[in-house]
């Protein structure tokens, strides 16, 4: 029975169960934050900052085994630094922050291959890359529903200068200290998602269920609270495929999951009725837009 | 009559090459005042200074009462990303942020304030379009109806009817006539002169530094125009020498 393929392993494997919960509290957590990542065009400041937390994530690893504390307290403190620094050498120089943050981050990567590499080729290591979302202790889904929690919250607070800073940054400064604050708090949330990822689904994936979503939920609306709600049914839909699918034919989950929500991506841009494929080639579509841009 | 803001010996620049050198001047309370001045006169560079986007060096910008809640600033080519998903309530709302800051309600009064904001640029019947979907004149409206909301006491407009229409320029000088009507002090950035001789009482008018200063009338000649452009043209060179060669 279809419900048995569904239900059954969550019955009966209680890391089954973990994982889901996990997975959803990612879900709830990172995919609004990847909505504004979009809409702030910086759904790569995304992936960069993914890359950036791993030599804190290994230095954490390093210093205290593999401990949840550690590793997360590393990884925060190294995408902290990388968004700090290359926010700050934005605003002083005359370098923009896409590219002085693309040299913070190659740096931090290219400690943390080293870091690694020189330490032995450690299984549990390979975990950190590549995530342990069927083996998520206590501790590990009580930090992700808390990164969820404060996701949710912190973007509640700050939804209306986080809005204006991403549609008119200047006017934002112009009428208001907060554009500064507003955008680093954001940065930070990114960061805190990233770190609660990679427990899960590795520092290579986590981003993706950040990304993904809210690009698919791109072609189903525009409003912004559409987006956000449309993002995290598709993450926490991929995260439950995703499960089942690793489950019922041995796939690693973490990549499972993100080729599900690649997979969503995919449909929507071919299906999606906001400005996806088909729904350009429709032909009454398509004088409706030439008559606009004339 | 009081001096809303005073250019006091004011130097602006970029990495230390003069774009506005020692300006003297006093803009009056309540004035409508355009400036003018060949390209590259350090005009937008003068608003960027008045609303302390870039720090003098030397001289200073005084304000007589004005706090920084009372400038309102429209910029040349406003940074509004025209793909976010808002619509012309959604910007124009912005303008009510001192008011409301990030908590506040946009209840029924304030609501009915942005659409008399969105009737007084002629955009009624826009409230939901997308700002994707505006053209450059509706855009140019929404800002106006947002600049409306600001109520500021100075207003700073970096060249307005770039661009824009015919009909939506006039629509737009109605709102600028109206902001001198109520006694607030507005300067703006102009390139045409017949739009300055017709509705500006007063213009200054630069060269990287001051040509003239007074009633449009006495500065609008062709002497002063003759005078700015070999002025600017004096400075073509490395800026930093500007002023030495050109008095």
């Amino acid at each position: 029975m279809i419900w048995e393929a569904i239900l059954q392993p969550f019955a009966d494997f209680g890391f089954m169960r973990r994982a889901l919960l996990g997975c959803l509290a990612i879900s709830v957590g990172a995919a609004p934050v990847g909505v504004f990542l979009m809409l702030r065009r910086m759904s790569l400041t995304g992936d960069a900052m993914a890359h950036a937390i791993l030599p804190g994530a290994a230095i954490g690893y390093l210093v205290a085994g593999l401990s949840l504390g550690a590793m997360t307290v590393g990884g925060l403190i190294a995408g902290m630094a990388v968004a700090l620094l290359s926010g700050f050498v934005a605003r002083v120089t005359a370098l923009r922050e896409d590219t002085s943050l693309a040299a913070f981050y190659l740096i931090s990567l290219a400690l943390g291959v080293v870091i690694v590499s020189t330490h032995g080729s450690n299984v549990d290591l390979m975990h950190v890359l590549f995530g342990t979302v069927l083996a998520l202790d206590d501790a590990a889904l009580i930090l992700l529903c808390s990164i969820a929690s404060l996701s949710l919250l912190t973007l509640a607070v700050l939804f209306r200068p986080l809005v204006m800073e991403c549609a008119d940054p200047q006017f934002l400064r112009s009428v208001s200290g907060l554009s500064a604050f507003t955008h680093f708090t954001f940065l930070a949330l990114v960061v805190l998602n990233l770190v609660g990822g990679f427990h899960a689904l590795g520092t290579l994936m986590a981003v993706g269920i950040m990304v993904l979503p809210a690009a698919a939920a791109r072609f189903w609306s525009a409003g912004i609270g559409a987006l956000t709600v449309i993002s995290v049914c598709i993450a926490a839909l991929s995260s439950l495929s995703g499960l089942l699918l690793s489950y019922h034919y041995s796939l690693p989950s973490g990549p499972a999951i993100i080729l599900v929500a690649g997979t969503a991506y995919l449909v929507s841009l071919m299906l999606g009725p906001s400005g996806g494929l088909l729904a350009q080639a429709l032909p009454r579509r398509h004088t409706e837009t030439a008559t606009e841009h004339t | 009559m009081n001096a809303a803001l005073a250019f006091q010996n004011l130097t602006l620049g970029y990495d230390r090459h003069r774009v506005v050198n020692r300006l003297q001047a006093e803009i009056a309370e309540g004035s409508l005042t355009a400036v003018v001045g060949p390209n590259g006169a350090g005009k937008s560079t003068l608003l960027k200074g008045v609303i302390g986007a870039l720090a003098p060096l030397e001289g200073r910008v005084a304000f007589d009462s004005l706090r920084r809640e009372d400038l309102a600033y429209l910029p040349q080519q406003s940074d509004v990303d025209r793909t976010f998903p808002l619509s012309v309530v959604d910007l124009v709302a912005m303008g009510l942020w001192r008011e409301i800051g990030p908590f506040g309600r946009l209840g029924g009064k304030r609501l009915a304030r942005v659409d008399a904001a969105i009737a007084a640029v002629g955009l009624t019947g826009f409230e939901d379009r997308p700002i994707g979907s505006l053209s450059g004149g509706q855009m140019q409206r929404t800002l106006f109806a947002r600049l409306l909301l600001q109520d500021a006491r100075l207003v700073l407009l970096d060249e307005p009817f770039t661009a824009i229409d015919a009909r939506t320029m006039a629509d737009l000088l109605g709102v600028i006539r109206r902001w001198h009507g109520e006694g607030r002090t507005v300067l703006a950035v102009l390139h045409d002169h017949e739009t300055v001789r017709a509705h500006f009482p007063d213009t200054l008018m630069l060269a990287r530094e001051l040509v003239a200063h007074g009633p449009t009338g006495q500065v609008l000649t062709a002497e002063n125009r003759l005078r700015a452009r070999r002025m600017c043209e004096a400075c073509a060179g490395p800026p930093h020498v500007c002023g030495r060669g050109a008095t």
